[in-house]
């Protein structure tokens, strides 16, 4: 039997939607039995959502008030504790995740797998390194602990439909107070969220200023579209860090992915090859994005922008 | 002394492209350019910034890795590193060792702060800050975008999914830098030349007293699945012809 410990990320009283690919991850593990830990100051709704996904076993609801908003140097004690009896513990490989789970596999002397993208037996797995440009397949000793954050673009969320049992947990453990949250920007709009999204228009450095990024804005709310970046887009200005997709960014999987005005670096290929189309919209026919796209359409984006609209 | 001891990686320089071996024992290295890792040279130059503003008074550069790593670590010294520390091994060595050996250097150093990049380019790990934060007990600040030194404490902006989070943490803790946090300065001649004179101390794993055991083994490497590569189509016309046809519009 595998026992796995997946940690719950969630903001605002919702589970993440990264949560349900955790699980379908583990549920790869063979002989996997689920758990799933939620740290909030009030998760009630956050495990019965986590509780609903189907393949879990039971939910372990730990409440305290220092759990939110979430910090990695209070809750990585909480976790190693509950870890105990464990043979894995997962975690999304968001900022969440990557911020979290080292220091709950040092706490544990555990060895620790970055970015899962498939489960090869209880001790083995495939990760990407160098931006994607290789997979590696690592192995673990048997017996041994593994912590782990899953590559969420590489799996399809679990089914809906599970009642797992929801226990309440008191961890004895004092939180540190060394570590402080002061505040978080979050640029909250209507439109879907980068990660999740099945359709998602990016934009790219030639754009040329924030006001034309708007085109990208409105090509993508015409289609019910999230909005990305590419880094040379972001550093210059035009669009937020947090829209930024690639290897230092978000690594996502949209049904529809459409590049405009990207000309393809291979650290944002490697944050949309999983996506199942890709549209590329570049004025140079030479861009290495054409390499990877499904469609390309070679020509200048003030133009086709609009005339693309106008076919919608 | 209020010292910053920064994280020098080698790595494979990011514009080279990688090719996996074709017997799956690696990537190929030979007569590739290596250079500092990146995000360690943005940690770097955070480093050199704090001192420069009066905040810290002495950047120390740590490699760990081959005997070449001195290059890098002459760079940092170029750069503005007060002195170096090369630690040297031949092994590969994981996250986990790369603590433990930051760790016995923070026992004789006495450092306020650690900074090192987010992730290093060729394993792509982001292990490193947090696992030395935790073996360490101290906080940690990882994807740092602005850091703000005041009265013992670092206040510092982190990029998140959800967009920017400001965190405040006691010193000595760890920091972990991402790309905006700045743009790390070019190297001038003159600096070179300054950097031969400065202290690059060599020490290896055994001296210090860390074992290198590898906790999980490398099997093979792969070169990813490739994408087919699609079609040109003629005008926006066609294209949303195309996406409405697979039901993607």
């Amino acid at each position: 039997m595998n026992r796995i410990l997946i940690v719950a990320e969630h903001a605002g009283g919702m589970l993440n939607a990264a949560v349900a690919k955790c699980v379908s991850c583990a549920a790869s593990v063979p002989d996997a039995e689920i758990t799933i830990a939620v740290f909030a100051a009030d998760g009630a709704a956050v495990a019965q959502a986590a509780a609903s996904i189907m393949g879990v076993a039971r939910v372990l609801l730990v409440d305290h008030a220092a759990n939110e908003p979430a910090l990695a140097a209070v809750l990585a004690p909480q976790v190693a504790r509950l870890a105990e009896g464990h043979s894995h513990v997962f975690g999304p490989s968001t900022t969440f995740g990557k911020d979290l789970m080292p220091r709950v596999a040092a706490l544990l002397d555990a060895a620790h797998v970055s970015d899962v993208m498939s489960v090869e037996s209880a001790q083995r797995f495939r990760r990407p390194v160098y931006a994607g440009n290789a997979i590696v397949t690592v192995e673990a000793a048997a017996g041994e602990p593994i912590v782990a954050t899953v590559r969420v673009a590489s799996y399809q969320p679990a089914a809906q439909g599970g009642s797992a049992k929801i226990e309440s947990v008191k961890l004895d453990l004092a939180p540190p107070t060394h570590t402080r949250f002061v505040s978080v920007s979050a640029a909250r709009s209507d439109r879907p969220d980068l990660q999740t999204a099945s359709r998602v228009v990016s934009g790219g450095r030639a754009l040329g200023s924030v006001e034309n990024f708007a085109l990208i804005q409105g090509l993508a709310d015409r289609i019910g579209a999230a909005i990305g970046a590419s880094r040379a887009a972001v550093d210059a200005g035009y669009a937020p860090n947090e829209l930024q997709v690639g290897q230092t960014g978000k690594i996502i999987a949209p049904e529809l992915y459409i590049a405009i005005g990207i000309s393809g670096a291979i650290q944002h290929l490697t944050g949309i090859k999983d996506a199942r189309t890709i549209v590329a919209i570049n004025k140079d026919a030479e861009a290495p994005i054409f390499e990877v796209a499904d469609y390309g359409l070679v020509g200048d984006l003030f133009a086709l922008i609009p005339e693309i609209e106008k076919n919608l | 002394m209020r010292r910053i001891l920064v994280g020098i990686k080698r790595v494979i320089d990011y514009n080279v492209r990688i090719r996996v071996r074709p017997d799956g024992s690696g990537v190929v290295t030979d007569g590739v350019k290596m250079s500092i890792n990146p995000f360690d040279e943005i940690a770097l130059e955070e480093a050199l910034r704090i001192k420069e503003r009066g905040d810290a008074d002495e950047v120390v550069a740590v490699g760990l890795g081959p005997d070449d790593t001195q290059q890098q670590l002459r760079t940092a010294l170029a750069m503005g590193a007060d002195r170096a520390i090369l630690v040297r091994t031949d092994l590969a060595v994981e996250p986990p060792v790369v603590a433990r050996v930051m760790l016995k250097l923070i026992q004789t150093e006495s450092p306020i702060m650690v900074i090192l990049g987010k992730q290093a380019i060729d394993d792509d790990c982001n292990q490193v800050g947090q696992m030395l934060a935790a073996i360490w007990n101290r906080p940690q600040a990882t994807c740092a975008s602005k850091v703000v030194i005041e009265g013992g404490k670092a206040r510092v902006t982190r990029e998140v999914d959800a967009g920017l989070e400001t965190i405040e943490v006691d010193l000595p803790a760890v920091l972990t830098a991402d790309l905006r946090l700045n743009e790390p300065r070019y190297v001038k001649l003159p600096d070179i030349m300054k950097a031969k004179k400065k202290p690059l101390d060599i020490t290896d794993l055994a001296t210090i007293g860390v074992e290198a055991t590898p906790r999980l083994k490398i099997l093979k490497y792969e070169p990813p699945q490739q994408r087919q590569k699609g079609v040109i189509v003629k005008d926006a016309a066609e294209l949303v012809a195309a996406l409405r046809q697979k039901g993607l519009v």
